[in-house]
């Protein structure tokens, strides 16, 4: 064991993982929150209650059918994201055109509503989820030890971000969605089914916010508020890193989970609130977010 | 002897309204398969409308657009596109977001028939230079007209939308965008143009359908274009 600036390296190394961690899920919430809001103009608030849906399907895919971890990784973004397919063709299809609160105030109302239920029918303290015996241990890596579950969620995360990265960024669906994104009436008149692309697109999202309440399950318990505590944090990630920006976004979701690591470390009374200071000071210097394009 | 043959796009008392504002007041013309019609008129007087109209891209809309006999109205834009018609909006509409090529690949092909790549590397030799460009947007107003163009003739559409190609263009550009339109013209496209500038008109119209207030108001054809210029002077205030 080594010391740096008088910190033991396991601590450092410890709260430096756990930052990486909680950014993981920072990089893929707030990404979710990026493509929704890109495409419809949506401040998507019902989306910490949509990780939460993951966890619970995940949980009930194991407790009543039987089915693992693998299989819910799979199956419950699809199952919430055709949730969220189905709020996108009842509700939000009509709010596009009014101002940006109308979504946020029917989002909001749908992640009470869906907290209320789960809670009502859970209770409020949580269910534990078994983590998959492949990735149970762990590694020594000499300066820290390293549980495979976090490395596991660390990679995941990441190539599911980079991955998605790419689809908008380099490919031709990905063409189809940033020039919708800019002219739908256009994009429409060449023969495009936006609002087709509208409806998968807020599924993606909503699917992205599963996965990442499935990856969550077996690290925080499952229970019906661990979305509503994790949003808050996220939408200042997504207010400093940018609305609407995709490397944003991941950028901004990996880099405040180590910050907020390195303050536990350094200076632990301000670790909960450090990213509320630093979204204070990017509002000030640059109010667009780090990322952001002045719209 | 035109009116005998049957029509690729007959409008017939189409009016179209933005939210409360009435645009198209009974809008009536014809475009036979490999004309080019020009619609004349001064600002405001529908001729963008009309083309969006025909395109289903405007609040809303009455009366009948028939294309190739189907009727247009009610239909979405998408599938209107799907049908065979191409738009090539009066502010270009190049993204932003989006390089040079994947603009120029940007519509979807909607029917066999359209133009390769390299036969439209043929008609706009400087997109070809300009493939590795950035940014769309970045293009100069002339490569962004052509990249508009050029992007739409992919698509196998027969029937082509333009709206002012020459709006803001320098003379030898317009030279240039006057010479394609008379191609595709040979290659069998069938084009209906939106112009306020006749003289450009005259160099590539066989027929004009001068609008005011949302109506169209005089036809002749590019033959009787001496006789009809003075008319044509009072109507566009030259």
């Amino acid at each position: 064991m080594f010391e740096i600036f008088g910190i033991p390296s396991q601590a450092l190394f410890g709260q430096l993982l756990l930052g990486l961690i909680n950014g993981s899920f920072y990089a893929l919430l707030s990404l979710g929150l990026a493509v929704i809001f890109g495409m419809l103009n949506i401040i998507n608030f019902s989306h910490g209650a949509q990780y939460m849906m993951g966890a619970f399907v995940a949980f009930f895919l194991l407790h009543y059918f039987g089915l693992n971890y693998w299989v819910a990784l799979v199956i419950a973004p699809i199952v919430v994201g055709a949730f969220g397919v189905l709020i996108e063709r009842l509700f939000l299809q009509w709010l596009y055109k009014l101002d940006h609160l109308y979504g946020l105030l029917l989002t909001f109302g749908i992640a009470l509503i869906v907290e209320g239920l789960f809670r009502n029918q859970f209770g409020s303290s949580g269910q534990p989820y078994q983590m998959p015996e492949q990735l149970t241990g762990g590694q020594n890596l000499g300066f820290m030890f390293l549980p495979n579950y976090r490395a596991w969620v660390i990679v995941l995360s990441l190539t599911v971000c980079l991955g998605t990265w790419f689809i908008i960024e380099r490919t031709r669906l990905g063409a189809y969605l940033r020039a919708a994104t800019e002219n739908p009436t256009l994009v429409r008149a060449f023969g495009v089914n936006v609002s087709r692309m509208i409806t998968l697109t807020y599924g993606f999202g909503v699917g992205l916010a599963a996965l990442a309440g499935v990856m969550a399950a077996p690290i925080y318990n499952v229970s019906p508020q661990m979305g509503a505590e994790l949003i808050i944090v996220v939408f200042a990630v997504v207010v400093i890193g940018g609305m609407g920006s995709i490397m944003g976004a991941i950028v901004t979701g990996f880099g405040l989970g180590v910050i907020e690591g390195l303050t536990k470390v350094f200076f632990p009374e301000a670790s909960n609130t450090v990213i509320f200071v630093i979204m204070a000071i990017v509002l000030l210097v640059r109010p667009a977010g780090l990322f952001g394009r002045r719209a | 002897m035109l009116d005998a043959r049957t029509p690729l796009l007959a409008v017939k008392d189409l009016q179209a309204w933005y939210g409360e504002s009435h645009i198209l007041h009974g809008v009536n013309f014809n475009v036979f398969p490999g004309e080019v019609v020009t619609l004349l008129g001064r600002n405001g007087a529908g001729k963008t409308t009309t083309l969006k109209s025909v395109m289903g891209i405007v609040g809303s809309r009455t009366g009948s657009v028939r294309f190739d006999g189907d009727e247009l109205i009610g239909r979405l834009s998408n599938e209107i596109a799907r049908a065979g018609i191409a738009f090539c909006p009066e502010e270009r509409g190049i993204f932003a977001s989006l390089n040079v090529e994947e603009n120029l690949l940007l519509p979807p092909v909607v029917r066999p028939g359209g133009l390769s790549i390299d036969q439209i590397f043929e008609l706009f030799p400087n997109l070809k230079e300009r493939l590795g460009s950035n940014q769309g947007t970045k293009l100069s107003g002339g490569e962004q007209q052509m990249l508009a163009i050029g992007r739409i003739l992919r698509t196998g559409a027969r029937l082509l939308l333009l709206d002012e190609p020459t709006e803001g263009l320098a003379p030898v550009i317009i030279q240039q965008i006057g010479k394609t339109i008379r191609t595709l013209k040979q290659q069998g496209f069938t084009i209906l143009l939106v112009e306020q500038n006749f003289r450009f008109a005259s160099t590539v119209a066989d027929r004009y359908y001068v609008m005011e207030h949302g109506r169209v108001v005089e036809s002749f054809a590019n033959s009787e274009l001496d006789a009809n210029l003075e008319k044509l002077h009072d109507y566009l205030g030259v």
